[in-house]
């Protein structure tokens, strides 16, 4: 017999897989697809409870800024969540501008400057600052925090009041969105840190040692290897922290004089974010306003949404470069 | 043999030099801050940066313009650091020095039942909000432990054309804001049952749960060694058995890390808690009917109440409860330590 002979086909598989097998398939993939339902009945519930919000407002429950009424006949009832959405956004774009700064360098730190056996304390300090619960932040927020920050708010605007964003309407300091964003800020730049401290752990050695080889300096390294390596981790380090801000409620709701106004000057009291809007009209809501806040919860959840999927993509992004 | 010399390490003396300049700095902006209308901690480390920066940079002048920067940009990371880290020291600090005064023995044995806040810090305690706790952060385990381990098990066994899918809905879940997940509870579960309970509490902890015990069990899963699968099929082993037997069993520990992760995680959660369990002044055993207490919207609620004694109360709270999620984080780091040196 020769090799010419013999027969090149590919002999057909035949096999099935038993029965358990099958069974434990169905499982499993049932058990990873219950956080898909999870998902989607958050959704469906939010839009079904709050379904009518949307009709009877129509687009002015995004732009509209009045939050009035509990929709019993004959009395005008109109609710916008303008200032609350705004409000969100300057808090967190506040958080992010404090924490992210001092959070890269951090852990910069970390990762090139620590001594090895500090380090993995620091890491230690970290994973546990990240695990501090929220109304534990809100309440040394509001007796350690606040007094001191409004004090810093009244001295940066009484040095820099010419420049827009410190500018303040009247004399009043407390509760001020600046206040909550510090707040917000000592609670996502342990995970900020986190991620980028992670990120740059993976910078290739040799890329360093050339670095040196080259007669550059530690912070050489860091400014030609370690960063441009870095920067797509930690642009979404930053937004998983600005996703974490964004949806931040007990916190917020006690540091922050809630108004519903849309206040743009950080420096001046009273703001709020969607959350906290929620949580304090959520206990004295009519059924009606209760669906109205149904439905401020769906576009926070959405909005979230959107930010959290552009995180993961930009951290998968730089991932796949690595790889 | 000698050992191997490092030559770009720092010498003693400028190890000493580095350590004077900083007491240099920071000693001279606190003469400033003295002689000037500023005042307070945080008015020295605002002078004192730029000026240890300063001094790092003019030593290193004459070192050529890569040696200033790397000075400048030493001082400015370090001090970055030290800003950063200030500010999580003083949390804990704070919670331990003033969580002191309203604990004494019957804080633990003692519910708020026929105590006013406002009343003595002897009287009173947080019975009814540990319990609350340890109740809906067991059911909440027992929902999204196995759920979450599913998803890590789908991901690294078996593999399927939804993996990616799964992947990325555990990330957004991740991200759901924890007051969203309790107005969901509220919509379905006590808006049916016309009551809030534990079990509603339960469900809105499981749901912010299951991803984190996702996405940490498929990390330990992935560990597994692609050997020990493959010398399971050879012994003619089906799947599901392999899983059972050979799988979950080598990464114990991990999976049970995981979990005590996701209920630390879970554990401190107020927003939630505040629209489907509400609170209670009593003992609640019951899961399934009326409010019940938990330690975060006890601190809450007693926070609320603005009262000197209640606010002490809510400080004692937040040190209970900050221990124990430190105390679940330990034990976390303990156990997949253990399993590890295995």
């Amino acid at each position: 017999m020769t090799v010419s002979e013999t027969n090149t086909d590919r002999r057909e598989l035949k096999f099935r897989k038993p029965g358990i097998d099958r069974f434990f398939h169905f499982v499993v993939t049932a058990g990873a697809l219950a956080s898909l339902l999870v998902l989607g009945l958050i959704a469906a519930f939010l839009v079904f409870r709050g379904f009518q919000i949307f009709k009877d407002m129509g687009f002015s429950f995004i732009t509209g800024s009045t939050w009035e009424g509990s929709g019993n006949p004959g009395e005008p009832t109109t609710y916008g969540i303008a200032p609350m959405l705004v409000g969100s956004i300057v808090l967190s774009l506040v958080a992010v501008a404090i924490a992210v700064p001092l959070s890269v360098a951090a852990a910069l730190f970390i990762e090139f400057y620590a001594d090895q056996r500090i380090k993995k304390f620091l890491i230690s300090i970290l994973d546990l600052a990240a695990a501090i619960p929220s109304v534990i932040f809100g309440l040394w927020g509001f007796f350690l925090l606040a007094p001191r920050a409004s004090h810093w708010a009244m001295s940066l605007n009484h040095y820099f009041g010419w420049f827009p964003l410190f500018h303040v309407p009247g004399p009043f300091f407390d509760g001020s969105p600046f206040i909550g964003g510090m707040v917000l800020a000592v609670m996502i730049s342990p995970i900020v840190t986190s991620v980028s401290r992670e990120v740059f752990s993976q910078t290739p050695p040799d890329q360093i040692s050339a670095a040196h080889a080259l007669g550059g300096r530690k912070w050489s390294a860091i400014r030609y290897v370690a960063l441009p390596f870095g920067r797509s981790g930690v642009v979404g380090g930053a937004m998983l922290g600005l996703g974490r801000a964004l949806g931040e409620t007990v916190a917020i709701y006690l540091v922050v004089n809630i108004v519903f106004k849309t206040n743009i000057n950080i420096l001046f009291s009273g703001g709020g974010n969607i959350a906290s809007m929620i949580a304090l009209k959520f206990g004295e809501a009519s059924p009606y306003e209760v669906k109205g806040l149904m439905a401020a919860g769906f576009v926070l959840f959405i909005f979230t949404l959107l930010v959290n999927m552009a995180a993961t993509y930009i951290v998968n992004l730089s991932k796949r470069n690595k790889a | 043999m000698t050992t191997p010399q490092k030559p770009w390490r720092k010498s003693g003396t400028s190890r000493a030099l580095d350590f004077l300049f900083t007491i240099l700095g920071v000693g001279v902006s606190g003469l400033i801050v003295l002689s000037t209308p500023m005042a307070g901690p945080e008015a020295v480390g605002l002078i004192s940066i730029p000026l240890v920066s300063l001094l790092n940079l003019l030593r290193s002048f004459r070192q050529g313009s890569s040696a200033r920067a790397n000075a400048v940009a030493t001082s400015v990371i370090s001090s970055a650091f030290l800003v950063l880290i200030t500010p999580w020291l003083s949390v804990i600090g704070t919670v331990v020095s003033r969580g002191r005064h309203a604990i004494y023995t019957g804080f633990f044995t003692r519910d708020m039942r026929v105590t006013a806040p406002k009343a003595a810090l002897e009287l009173g305690g947080i019975k009814h909000a540990i319990i609350g706790t340890l109740i809906m952060v067991l059911i909440a385990s027992l929902i999204s432990v196995p759920l979450g381990i599913l998803s890590g098990v789908y991901v690294t066994e078996i593999r399927g054309r939804l993996t990616g899918l799964v992947r990325f809905i555990t990330q957004a879940m991740s991200g759901v804001p924890s007051i969203v997940a309790g107005l969901f509870v509220y919509a379905t579960i006590v808006i049916f049952f016309k009551s809030y309970s534990g079990i509603a509490g339960a469900v809105a902890l499981a749901i912010l749960m299951i991803p984190t015990v996702a996405r940490t069990s498929e990390e330990v899963l992935k560990l597994v060694s692609e050997d020990l699968r493959f010398a399971g099929y050879a012994l003619g082993s089906t799947q599901s058995r392999n899983v059972f037997k050979i799988v979950l069993p080598t990464v114990r520990s991990g999976l049970v890390t995981s979990a005590v992760l996701g209920i630390a995680r879970v554990a401190g959660e107020t927003a939630p808690l505040l629209m489907t369990a509400q609170y209670f002044v009593a003992t609640n055993k019951n899961p399934l009917q009326g409010p019940i207490a938990s330690l975060p919207v006890y601190i809450f609620s007693m926070f609320q109440t603005g009262n000197h004694n209640a606010v002490d109360r809510a400080w004692s709270a937040a040190l209970v409860l900050l221990g124990l999620v430190f105390v679940l984080f330990a034990s976390a780091r303990l156990i997949s330590s253990l399993g590890r040196r295995k």
